[in-house]
């Protein structure tokens, strides 16, 4: 059992002298992650990721019929996409209601998601997509998006790509990548980017804060650097699955 | 949460009723037998209290939230407790997003009363300012995965959740309330288990799989408290029971509470825990 | 020229599998000459295509194959079928049955009920109608005994083997009745219940195990073991069990 988490506080400094963050980490350095694939028995296609204290279980229902019916397009499937917070992933419970936050990102990811999916091979049917935040501590969309992705691969539908994505944030001045909750709320910039990394083309993007047209780009460079980890891990993620069961059979 | 109905195959509704009359289950348990239970505890830090219960593959997630609130005015010196239950859309094919519906809410009620007419939480000790401020406890709950019996994995994440919880000290002083860093635990003194059975034909079966439930046709669940107590009954579903029904259903959920016990944590040891500092009195 | 992935590697989707002229097979695509998979399988390079056979993927009904199918809902003159498929098929009476039922007179529940599992032939599919079932060719029909087990239908393949090598040798192993719905939907039935629980369990072993080696071997060994197991512990109690 971890120790809990009681309350955030600001430290004096949150990059040291020696470019370390508040949890010890190096300014273009990911937090810890964890990848696991088919967790959900039920769901076609499932993940469980955790990136630092992020915790998000991600599950994929389809193709399937679409009700109602008139929703449906003639030459494609749609694809739904839920994103929500569990009331306990936050020190201040959050209301279970979706809010207006969880809707519009809840949009975003679906058109992040979008154009790596072969939706034109089922017409007329439905592709949904779950992301259940059980604990957040900041980046949760993209940790949402990665997650997303991971499953829509596990629940074999066919895609350009896989989709990975990653904030970076502005600290007292610096760019940091991956930033937590702490440094979200009180950085002074926070960007989140996915893209599909193997055909370099990004499928969302957010800004809020200031940053200089250099600072900007410098944010997308050292996102992109992030990406190509995280897309690493969910790749071996998903040949774990797999070649788990092959190490274990083929020995004996 | 809007679901459509799952079709259980005919032959399968067949295989399960030939088997049961030789007192056989399709996954081979006995029919006072439970899948295995895994309880994982404080799987949410920022939660005062969670816990994570597999029920074979029946998966759900209980996290506690204490917040200063108001007394409700007939009860002005006791704190309060929320229970909310929710299906989420990603534990079921036939689940869809929007608020609770009835089975949800039905839930979240018998867990609640399993919890209330156990006396399982002494409200008494959350109560700051009689009247005018009491710790409020949020208990919301989440199925992951439905396999069948999401009623008693709920119930059990519930009050593992509750059990390990921790909430802060408050002072008092000529009527502010102050939070104090110094965190206790939530005065839990009871632990409730819920047991459910279905009645299928003539035989009653405890923690029915998602395919028992599709054939079954009446559904009991009898909540049980550390002495021994019957705390919370519901009758679900269509269906009927005879009163020998009820009453080895209820001896049952005695037996069966008792061994599912084990399994949670202990009480937390609470008997020089001081949750309310009165200062300047 | 190149070809990036050693026979049979376990590639995810977006994986870049080779450039130059190869040929496109299944679950891949192509972006000016680089060669991408599509899906989570296992790559091959055969007769110059490159393709990758899929680990796990939804069943798309194709006209002429042969599903099993749960029947959802009773119609005035169709049954509308559910065949663990993204699309839900129907079954009109006159494709049902070889005589002519009136469905003015009648109740088509007695034929076919909701739950009821059917072997059926797909006729018609197209990209703007739900496919059309048959149940008038030989083997189809109505289940009424035995049990049902589905799988991926990306394990098909495997299940049946190279030339049926697979279900050849369950089926000498096993005395029983196997048939394979092309949309992941098998029929089992044995003579002896504890041979149908073990012939459940030997499928979704396949299932799990279908992209590792030495598999026919392995199951074979696993029905030996369970059968002598048995044999040892109750070979006075053999039940046999009436055909319906």
């Amino acid at each position: 059992m971890s120790q809990l988490v009681r309350k955030v506080e600001r430290p004096p400094r949150l990059i040291d002298e020696e470019g370390r963050r508040a949890d010890g980490r190096k300014v273009d350095e990911l937090r810890r992650i964890k990848i696991e694939v088919g967790v959900l028995k039920n769901a076609d296609g499932s993940c469980y990721l955790e990136q630092g204290r992020n915790k998000i279980m991600a599950a994929v229902y389809g193709p399937r019929e679409l009700h109602p019916r008139h929703l449906a397009m003639p030459d494609r499937a749609i694809l739904r996409c839920r994103y929500h917070m569990v009331p306990f992933s936050v020190l201040e419970r959050k209301s279970p209601a979706p809010t207006r936050r969880e809707i519009e990102l809840s949009k975003v990811i679906r058109e992040a998601l979008e154009p790596a999916i072969f939706l034109e091979y089922f017409p007329r049917t439905t592709i949904d997509v779950f992301i259940e935040v059980i604990q957040a501590d900041g980046g949760t969309r993209c940790a949402g998006i990665t997650a997303a992705a991971v499953a829509l691969a596990d629940a074999g539908i066919p895609m350009r790509d896989l989709v990975a994505a990653i904030a970076v944030g502005k600290v007292e001045g610096q760019l940091v990548l991956d930033p937590m909750d702490l440094e979200d709320r009180y950085g002074e910039a926070d960007m989140p980017v996915a893209m599909m990394p193997s055909l370099g083309k990004i499928t969302l993007l957010q800004a809020d804060g200031l940053m200089t047209l250099e600072e900007f780009e410098k944010a997308l460079e050292l996102a992109m650097r992030g990406i190509k980890e995280i897309y690493n891990k969910q790749k071996e993620a998903l040949r774990e699955k797999y070649l788990a069961i092959k190490r274990e059979v083929e020995v004996t | 949460m809007p679901r459509s109905e799952e079709i259980i195959p005919k032959i399968k509704r067949q295989q399960i009723m030939s088997m049961l009359a030789k007192g056989e289950r399709l996954d081979g348990r006995r029919l006072d037998e439970y899948r295995p239970i895994s309880i994982e505890l404080g799987v949410v830090e920022k939660a005062e209290g969670s816990a994570m219960v597999r029920l074979g593959n029946t998966i759900s997630i209980a996290g506690v939230k204490v917040e200063l609130g108001k007394p409700y005015p007939d009860t002005p010196d006791e704190g309060a407790f929320i229970v909310n239950a929710e299906f989420l859309p990603l534990a079921s094919p036939t689940f869809e997003p929007g608020p609770p519906d009835e089975s949800a809410i039905e839930v979240a009620r018998v867990v609640d009363r399993g919890i209330r007419s156990s006396g399982a939480i002494d409200l008494k000790k959350l109560c700051i300012l009689p009247g005018e401020k009491v710790w409020v406890v949020y208990i919301d709950v989440y199925v992951l995965n439905h396999d069948g019996n999401m009623m008693d994995a709920s119930g059990l994440a519930t009050i593992a959740a509750l059990l390990i919880a921790k909430m802060p000290k408050v002072a008092v002083k000529e009527g502010k309330v102050t939070i104090l860093d110094e965190w206790v635990p939530l005065p839990v003194v009871n632990r409730p288990v819920p047991v459910t059975m279905a009645k299928i034909g003539e035989k009653i079966v405890v923690d029915p799989s998602l395919d028992e439930e599709l054939v079954m046709d009446c559904r009991i669940t009898v909540t049980i408290d550390e002495s021994d107590r019957i705390c919370a009954v519901q009758k679900g579903i269509g269906g009927s029971l005879t009163v020998d029904d009820v009453k080895y259903a209820s001896k049952l959920a005695v037996e069966k509470a008792k061994e599912i016990r084990k399994a949670l944590p202990p009480l937390p040891s609470i008997e020089d825990v001081e949750w309310i500092v009165k200062e300047g009195q | 020229m190149a070809v990036y992935f050693t026979q049979r590697e376990i590639v995810v989707p977006g994986q870049l599998l080779a450039k130059g002229p190869y040929q496109l097979g299944s679950n891949v695509y192509k972006v000016g000459n680089a060669i991408y998979s599509s899906i989570i399988g296992l790559a091959e390079l055969k007769d110059r295509a490159i393709h990758v056979i899929p680990l796990k993927c939804c069943y798309v009904p194709k006209v002429g194959d042969i599903v099993i199918g749960k029947v959802i809902d009773v119609g005035i003159s169709h049954w509308t079928v559910d065949i663990a498929s993204p699309y839900s098929a129907i079954l009109q009476v006159s494709d049902a049955f070889n005589k002519v039922i009136d469905t003015t007179r009648e109740d088509l529940t007695k034929y076919f009920d909701v739950g009821d599992f059917l072997v059926a032939k797909i006729i018609a599919f197209d990209r703007t109608r739900d496919p059309l079932l048959s149940t008038k060719e030989p083997k189809c029909g109505k289940i009424d005994r035995g049990t049902v087990v589905e799988i991926s239908p990306a394990k098909i393949p495997r299940l049946i083997g190279k030339k049926g090598s697979m279900i050849n040798m369950i089926k000498k192993e096993i005395n029983c009745q196997i048939l394979v719905g092309q949309n992941g939907r098998i029929w089992i039935y044995a003579e002896n219940p504890e041979d149908e629980l073990l012939l459940v369990r030997v499928i979704k072993r396949i299932e799990l195990e279908a992209h590792t080696s030495g598999l026919t071997d392995r199951i074979r060994e696993m029905i030996r073991r369970e059968k002598s197991r048995r044999g040892n512990v109750v070979s006075a109690s053999k039940k046999g069990r009436k055909a319906s």
